[in-house]
């Protein structure tokens, strides 16, 4: 693998596609959302592996890249509230739309129903979405909030983080 | 400015009683607990002094005690470092103008007069490394002294708002801020006698006894005697070379989270960031989290240096990294104003036409730490260099001890590593000198094997490499 990534500092979605295998389209539509780390560099870290309750994280040595069993994964979040380098999201198909669930360490910190700018991996806002789901820091276990949004489908493998509008 | 508003410290919490002090005799409110610099550049004050031979204008720089950058005159006695000396209510303080003398009336301190404190163990530096082996040693039963020359404990993760990597077991998915309490609440419920705002200055011994002299609040000698010290005295930062590399308002990336995340001080409005290793990449991202402008960040090398998924985070905030780029100077008026930043080619040279001016008023270096080895190197333990960590290192065996009996080093003043290596490396050393002192039973030494397969774990994949490389000039084998 090229490691190109090392040299912008983001991944493209057919780099990560080099890095590790993504969820089947039904499984995406399945009846949880599943669990799509963005960890493709070998660094000595193992919190996700250690929290799933499902043992649905594959990863033998600390600094092995973390590989999910979607079939196993449940959708539980708790990877994505405790990941120390936010690389977790989790991505859930519902009819033409799609749910993305990621940390959100800024302020403000959105609420259920607010709208929001959806932002891909570089920072560039490519839309709009809805928040549908709202863990406040309090009640994370990785004491990180994690939101998730809706948002149309298309946009499921762009948008990795939201800016919050604030009027 | 300071902030009020933060996703991760409560600021209001942390802010003592409201004080006056004087610069150059106009009032100045800052709050009890924060150290004198750091009032000044809330306020707004960034030059603190005047450069001894050409009176250069001259501010901030590491804010932690280690570069002099800060030195002022505070109630009419120069060589203040200003960043770690806290404010009192009326104090007076001026700008220092290049080398000043002590007041003909000041009386220094006599050796008659210093304070003796006596234990097993003596610790210098209450950061991740030396609270881990005060924590350590003092679990075994050894009496444990332990003194930093910051006013609070914890080291560098005190200003850590983002969370560590590792094991769970080695506080992976909690934040620094947070690790810090846990350390601090732990070593005081084990007794560790804790001496804050107390710089170690010289480490004598006899036989098996040890001494470590120490300055209180630039004025009080202390005494701490024991049979075994530990010196877990962290690191300090690098500087580069660029045309005005001393204006202020050029600080060390640790300097700005000191401002920020300790304090609650707004650093600036606009930041560029000199390197993209850990340490620069994270700052961005606390940059962000506390409302400041981060521009960009330059890196000369071709790839970013930090862990992938750090950058990762800053980039998907719309922060430009710009590798193969440096920056060629500073420019402004007794403050930054902007920066010139250019591409560079494979010889490092900067491609002609790619200059570009960047309106910042904060320039942050993080072009890497060296550890801070000068007690070591005084007690005269051995040191060599290995530039896979850092630059000049003190040669020690696997339980972290020098090639001076009883005289143990931890954490990055053994190498620039991580906070989880610094602290296992605490472990074992405190360990290791409960042992020396007779004081922890055999079956301690099996926590010693533990921490060091934890690191050897640690350390096995690609960013351990160079680590093991720079250990084998170190390592004294038996």
């Amino acid at each position: 693998m090229s490691e190109k990534y090392l040299e912008r500092g983001y991944i493209t979605l057919e780099e990560l596609k080099e890095t590790i295998e993504l969820p089947t389209e039904e499984r995406l539509e399945g009846k949880h959302p599943v669990a799509v780390p963005e960890c493709p560099q070998r660094i000595p870290c193992t919190p996700c592996k250690e929290i799933c309750p499902v043992n649905a994280i594959k990863m033998d040595n600390p600094n092995d890249i973390p590989i999910v069993d979607y079939d196993k994964c449940i959708g539980c979040t708790l990877c994505v509230q405790i990941c120390p380098g936010l690389a977790f999201f989790m991505i859930h198909y519902k009819g033409d739309k799609a749910r993305v669930t990621m940390p959100h360490e800024l302020l403000p910190v959105p609420k259920r129903g607010d709208e929001v700018i959806l932002l891909n991996r570089v920072g560039e806002e490519v839309g709009k979405g809805k928040v549908v789901l709202v863990i406040p820091r309090e009640k994370s276990v990785g004491d990180t909030a994690v939101i998730t949004v809706e948002m149309p489908k298309e946009l499921a493998w762009d948008v990795r983080a939201v800016k919050v509008v604030v009027e | 400015m300071r902030l009020e508003e933060h996703p991760i410290i409560d600021f209001s919490k942390r802010r003592g009683r409201k004080v006056t002090i004087y610069f150059e005799g106009k009032p100045i409110e800052a709050y009890e607990g924060e150290p004198i610099a750091e009032a000044l550049h809330a306020a707004g004050i960034r030059i603190l002094n005047y450069s001894n031979e050409t009176q250069r204008p001259r501010g901030l720089f590491c804010a932690i005690g280690k570069c002099s950058s800060c030195l002022m005159v505070v109630n009419g006695i120069p060589n203040t470092r200003t960043c770690i000396t806290l404010v009192e209510d009326g104090m007076k303080i001026e700008r220092q103008k290049g080398a000043q003398n002590l007041p003909r009336d000041y009386k220094p301190p006599e050796w008659k007069e210093a304070e003796k404190h006596y234990g097993d163990v003596i610790i210098i530096g209450g950061g991740p490394a030396g609270l881990m082996a005060a924590i350590k040693a003092a679990e075994k039963g050894a009496k444990v002294l332990l003194m930093d020359e910051n006013p609070i404990l914890g080291g560098q993760l005190v200003k850590q708002t983002h969370k560590f990597f590792g094991k769970r077991e080695q506080f992976a998915g909690v934040r620094g801020i947070k690790i810090a309490e846990i350390l601090e609440e732990e070593a005081r419920s084990k007794e560790v006698e804790i001496h804050l705002e107390t710089s170690a200055v010289g480490i004598f011994q006899n036989k098996n006894d040890k001494l470590v002299v120490a300055i209180r609040k630039n004025k009080k000698l202390v005494e701490f005697h024991g049979k075994a010290v530990i010196v877990a005295t962290g690191a300090m930062e690098k500087m580069i070379p660029f045309e005005n590399n001393d204006l202020p308002g050029i600080y060390g990336a640790g300097a700005i989270q000191t401002l920020m995340n300790t304090y609650g001080i707004e650093p600036g409005k606009r930041v560029l960031i000199v390197g993209a290793g850990n340490v620069g990449v994270i700052l961005a991202y606390q940059l962000k989290q506390a409302g400041v402008d981060v521009v960009a960040i330059v890196e000369a090398l071709p790839r970013i240096g930090s862990y992938f998924v750090q950058a990762a985070k800053v980039r998907r905030l719309g922060i430009p990294i710009y590798t193969r780029h440096t920056i060629l100077r500073a420019e402004g008026d007794g403050k930054v104003e902007r920066a010139i930043i250019a591409q560079i080619d494979e010889n490092w040279q900067p491609i002609e036409g790619t200059e570009r001016t960047l309106d910042v008023d904060v320039i942050a270096l993080s072009v890497g730490l060296r550890p801070s080895i000068e007690l070591l190197h005084q007690a005269g333990a051995q040191i060599t260099y290995a530039k896979e960590l850092g630059g000049y290192v003190v040669r020690h065996d696997d339980r972290m001890e020098t090639t001076v009996r009883g005289l143990f080093v931890a954490g990055d003043s053994s190498g620039i590593e991580e906070a989880t290596t610094a602290m296992l490396e605490g472990k074992i050393a405190g360990v290791a000198a409960a042992l020396l002192v007779g004081k922890a039973s055999p079956e301690a030494y099996n926590e010693i094997k533990k921490a060091q397969q934890d690191l050897d774990e640690f350390r096995s994949g690609p960013f351990g490499k160079h680590i093991i490389e720079g250990l084998k000039k170190v390592m004294i084998n038996e």
